[in-house]
């Protein structure tokens, strides 16, 4: 059984003079997998409300038939797939040219849903049901996760969307620095952009709907001329309208978020951080619906879904009508839809009291149950009930809206906003369109002389002149802000009876599936506030977030708890005001990378690369294992680029140094280098490395290549906060120096074959000394003799134009002498060979310096050092953890890093480092432990991944390879 | 997001600058006991209201000052002895 095909555009009207569709540019898309014409200007829902089609999606609970509401991107009905995207607002999207549409969550049609069944089973899906259901037993709950999710009401996204046109398209991100934001583009915002724009300054207004306009787009035949006047003036003014656009949030200081849904180019969307002097709030009014029993049925709709289907896309939205209505708006429905020839069979007037009590038919409306008992057969119900300000971003500027029960709707306490925020337009209050554009060009007047005013206190530069400015020359423009404000006059809410719900209970929340009836058990139960009662409900929870129903909830638990609507409040609008896309908040995918100089040539010989921060560098070349056995016998170069280099220079370095590391610095002499440890306060290890003299007031630091930007702000801290009158000037050189180390017992003759102008000689040149030269003709080359590796090494620095050619030289120059390249698994291996340390691998957040064997290096007999309070007290209480070597008894188990060592149950200590050595063929591993295990010869127990225990004994020292270090010194 | 005026250069987003905390007189290393040290180290006020505030220009001219903030309110004021910008 097939649904019946009605005649193309059966429901499409003759033109109408505010159209926006043009009938010359007719295409065809699917719904469904079946082709429907449509126009171009069509919203996908407008299209397919053309082509006859009433039911759009069903419900999120109860699987019920869903059509129209509001005809806009807040519709509840109307969420669908289109293509890959998921839940796109289809009342509001454009429709395009092949284009696949389908329903979402609907199985196996969207006529005859399975899971309508729900409908039966209602009284299972009460107020709280998950919080009730699907709770024990809790072994269960993987089962009921299954179930839930089939519930779960959303689109599909695809498996693996970056395989579709990832490459090609992606979301966009950009910063606006306008002098005022307009949220909002109907007649008043508009006008306020207009004479924002007018008095000179930069404006930037927002619209969320495909044009500028507002009401005044489905209006008469004086709003049509009004509007195109405004455009006109808009576009004039040097405005940039930025449409199909939403502010989502309003931030400290005037930080404005806006997504832009479908900006021109070849981003899917685009997330604008706007920075504005002057927010302009011109967000306008929601209409509300009516709560009565079928108020959700296809075929219910607010009066201004029906004045945007009939005057903009000159849709019929039904045969047969009645109107229930307590405003103009609803008066000008029921003359709009009389006029297309539609049969208004009831105009209810709420205003007289009368009331409309039900709405029944299966698939939609077929009739309707008046106040006075009489039945009236139809397929349209149009209810004008009233309307909610559009408060969200004055919320956020920390305005608390006030109940007016005359004009039955929350509206915003201007006094409460600062400066920097004003309201405009249907927000403040009601007005003719002239009134709305008066009072939108006062406010946009003072907006822009505001944002001139502050522009001047802070000095910025002007960059143009504000001619428009009253009582302003040029950008001169008076600083006080206007002592009134400027919104306050000229608009206040109309009168309007409080009408919420009628007889029956009907739909409070239609995302969710909330009725008046689950309101009414919420607070039975107790949720008797409007914060808990919408938790345990989940009303205004859904994609609308209360804007079309704060009200309605919150006048229904005020009659229910015996409060007045203002005693009971309205919730708190946060941002996001509109739902977003995760892709338009995560942006476009930008990692920026540092490489070193050699980085092509790295890659070119096989290198591994191991990501280390924002490094990429080579860990290792092949076999690491090789690699480090070379160095012990041969020479190895290795690529050390990100360590981090600060140059020094002043006469008071000495005295940083003194205060920075734990160690002694005032006698190093000129040529000298010396390795350091820092401390923090707390006396925990925080960086090490070896900093040289290479002049009189002039020093080399090194840090870890981790460490380098951390220590850079330590230095200027102590600097600037403790030591302001030290002559210091501290200027990183991580990336204007190449950085290899040349490491084994052959280096100094490789080293000797590309050097000039220094002697490397053993007595010329000694260990932990540094001297300045050329290096295969480069000039201005720093080399120090250092060994982190255990072997004869020299580290170079050259400046880092010149990195490749120099490493490409010493590979020249070391052919014979067995010269190849190690990466960092080399490095690491021979590091922990020799038991050098790494800071942040041996030691953690909490590893003061007694704790990684430093007591060697930390002078306490120094006057003062940052950290030395806590050392001090730490070696007083001398019970901390030790940094030891540890020897596995299984010297062919490898235990790996992280192993906690146990005595029992109890944990007592750790391995930090642990590796195969290729020199001594064995496990070798540096672990903290327990201060009662640390002495050399003790057995301590390793607890292995998979739960095995196995043995270790401490080592003498640190070292494994080379204690004395012979080979260091040679 | 907080607009901060740099003393150096001038309002600029927050994300642009690193929160160094309260400043925290350092106790005389030779002569404080462990509480005294430790309060130095942990220890915050953490007011309602008017906070005096260290903040690193980071992403800027990497210059440390002191600025007060409300944080009730995000207003913020120069410290009254001056913050130590470029006119000082």
């Amino acid at each position: 059984m097939s649904e019946p095909m009605p005649m193309p555009m059966s429901m499409r009207l003759p033109a109408q003079p505010g159209e926006v569709i043009d009938r010359e540019e007719r295409f065809s898309f699917s719904w469904n997998g079946r082709s429907y014409p449509a126009y171009s200007g069509d919203t996908i829902a407008s299209a397919l409300a053309a082509n006859g089609v009433r039911i759009f999606s069903r419900s999120f609970k109860y699987h019920r038939p869903r059509g129209l509401l509001t005809a806009s991107h807040l519709d509840p009905g109307c969420t669908i797939q289109v293509g890959e995207e998921p839940n796109v607002r289809g009342a509001h999207r454009l429709a395009s040219p092949g284009l696949d549409v389908r329903s979402q969550n609907t199985w196996p049609s969207l006529r005859y849903d399975v899971k309508s069944v729900n409908r039966l089973a209602g009284r299972f899906l009460s107020a709280g049901f998950y919080y009730k259901t699907f709770i024990k037993p809790r072994r269960l709950w993987p089962a009921y996760e299954k179930v839930l999710q089939r519930f779960v009401h959303g689109g599909v996204i695809p498996d693996r969307p970056e395989e579709h046109d990832a490459e090609a398209r992606f979301y966009d991100k950009r910063y606006a620095h306008p002098d005022v934001l307009v949220a909002g583009g109907g007649p008043a915002g508009m006008a306020a952009a207009c004479a924002a724009a007018e008095a000179g300054a930069r404006v930037l207004l927002v619209e969320e709907e495909h044009r500028p306009g507002g009401h005044l787009r489905w209006g008469d035949a004086a709003d049509l001329t009004l509007l195109a006047e405004l455009r006109e003036r808009v576009s004039a003014a040097g405005v940039e309208v930025m449409c199909d656009a939403v502010v989502l949030g309003r931030y400290d200081d005037n930080w404005v978020a806006v997504v832009e849904r479908s900006p021109a180019g070849p981003a899917f969307e685009r997330l604008v951080k706007a920075r504005a002097e002057t927010l302009v709030v011109a967000a306008g009014q929601i209409e509300r619906p009516y709560v009565f029993a079928g108020n959700d049925l296809p075929g219910v709709m607010l009066s201004t879904a029906v004045r945007r289907l009939v005057n903009l896309y000159a849709v019929r939205p039904g045969e047969r009508a009645v109107v229930l209505t307590a405003n103009g708006s609803g008066d000008a429905a029921a003359a709009d839809l009389s006029r297309v020839g539609v049969d208004v069979a009831a105009v209810v007037d709420a205003r007289h009291g009368e009331d409309v009590v039900r709405a029944d038919g299966r698939g939609g409306v077929r009739w309707v149950e008046l106040g006075d008992g009489r039945r009236v057969d139809c397929d349209l119900l149009v209810t004008a009930t009233g309307w909610t300000a559009t408060t969200a971003l004055l919320n956020m500027a920390g305005n608390r809206p006030v109940y007016r029960p005359e004009a039955a709707r929350f509206v915003p306490d201007l006094d409460t906003l600062p400066d920097t925020v004003v309201a405009t337009g249907g927000v403040v209050g009601d007005g003719t369109r002239e009134a709305l554009c008066e009072h939108g060009t006062a406010v946009g007047e003072e907006a822009a002389r505001r944002a001139a005013g502050a522009a001047e206190q802070s000095g910025e530069v002007p960059s143009r002149a504000w001619p428009g400015v009253k009582g302003a020359e040029g950008a001169r423009a008076p600083s006080a802000p206007h002592p009134k404000r400027p919104d306050a006059e000229g608009l206040t809410p109309e009168p309007h009876p409080e009408l919420i719900h009628g007889r029956t209970h009907g739909f409070v929340d239609l995302c969710e599936d909330v009725t008046s009836k689950d309101l009414l058990s919420a607070v039975e139960e107790g949720y008797d506030s409007a914060e808990l009662a919408k938790r345990y409900t989940t009303a205004t929870m859904g994609p609308t977030q209360g804007k079309l129903e704060i009200l309605n909830v919150v006048g229904i638990l005020a009659e229910a708890t015996g409060r007045t609507i203002q005693e009971v409040g309205t919730t708190t609008w946060r941002p996001p005001y509109a739902p977003v896309t995760l892709g338009a908040l995560a942006g476009r995918r930008l990692e920026p990378v540092r490489h070193s100089p050699m980085q092509r040539w790295h890659e070119e010989h096989g290198a591994v690369p191991l990501v280390a921060g924002a490094w990429i560098r080579p860990d290792h070349y092949g076999d690491p294992g090789a690699e480090a056995a070379n160095v012990r016998e041969n020479v190895g170069i290795i690529d050390v680029t990100p360590i981090g280099k600060l140059d020094l220079q002043g006469p008071d370095v000495a005295k940083l140094l003194n205060l920075l590391y734990v160690n002694k610095w005032s006698k190093l002499e000129v040529g000298r280098v010396r390795y350091g440890v820092m401390c923090a306060e707390d006396g925990v290890v925080l960086d090490d490395g070896v900093t040289g003299r290479l002049g009189e007031d002039h020093y080399l630091m090194s840090t870890t290549s981790s460490g380098a930007a951390a220590v850079w702000e330590w230095v200027e801290l102590w600097l600037q906060t403790e030591h302001p009158d030290w002559r210091v000037h501290v200027t990183p050189v991580t990336t204007a120096y190449a950085s290899i180390n040349v490491a084994g017992p052959k280096s100094r003759e490789l080293m000797e074959r590309v050097t000039t102008g220094v002697d490397l000689s053993p007595d010329a040149f000694p260990y932990m000394r540094v001297r300045r030269g050329s290096i295969a003709g480069v000039d201005d080359c720093v080399i120090w003799r250092i060994g982190f590796t255990g072997e004869l090494s020299y580290e170079i620095h050259v400046p880092s134009a010149y990195g490749l050619h120099v490493w490409a030289s010493l590979l020249a120059h070391g052919e014979d002498l067995g010269v190849a390249p190690f990466g960092i698994e080399a490095q690491r291996i021979l590091r922990l060979e020799k038991g050098h340390l790494i800071v942040g691998q041996d030691t953690d957040g909490i590893t003061q310096g007694y704790s990684a064997d430093l007591d060697w290096a930390i002078k306490l007999d120094k006057p003062d050092f940052v950290g030395r309070p806590e050392l001090a007290w730490q070696r007083q209480r001398g019970d901390h953890p030790r940094l030891v070597g540890l020897l596995p008894l299984d010297a062919d188990t490898v235990p790996p890093e992280g192993c906690q060592l146990v005595e029992g149950a109890e944990i007592v200590g750790r391995i930090t480092s642990s590796r195969r050595s290729p020199t001594l063929g064995r496990a070798i591993c540096l672990g903290q432990v327990a201060a009662h295990l640390a002495e050399p010869g003790t057995e301590v127990t390793v607890r292995l991944p998979d739960g095995r225990l196995t043995g270790a004994r401490v080592a003498e020292q640190l070292a494994s390879v080379d204690p004395e270090g012979a080979r260091l010194r040679v | 997001m907080l607009l901060l005026e740099c003393p150096w250069c001038g309002g600029r987003n927050a994300s642009e600058f690193a929160y160094a905390g309260e400043p925290m007189p350092r106790p005389d290393p030779e002569s404080a006991g462990p509480a005294e040290w430790r309060g130095y180290l942990y220890l915050r006020a953490n007011r309602c209201g008017w906070t005096r505030e260290r903040w690193y220009h980071r992403a800027g001219c990497r210059r440390f000052f002191e600025i007060e903030r409300n944080t009730q309110t995000h207003e913020l004021r120069p410290v009254g002895g001056g913050a130590g910008g470029p006119d000082e």
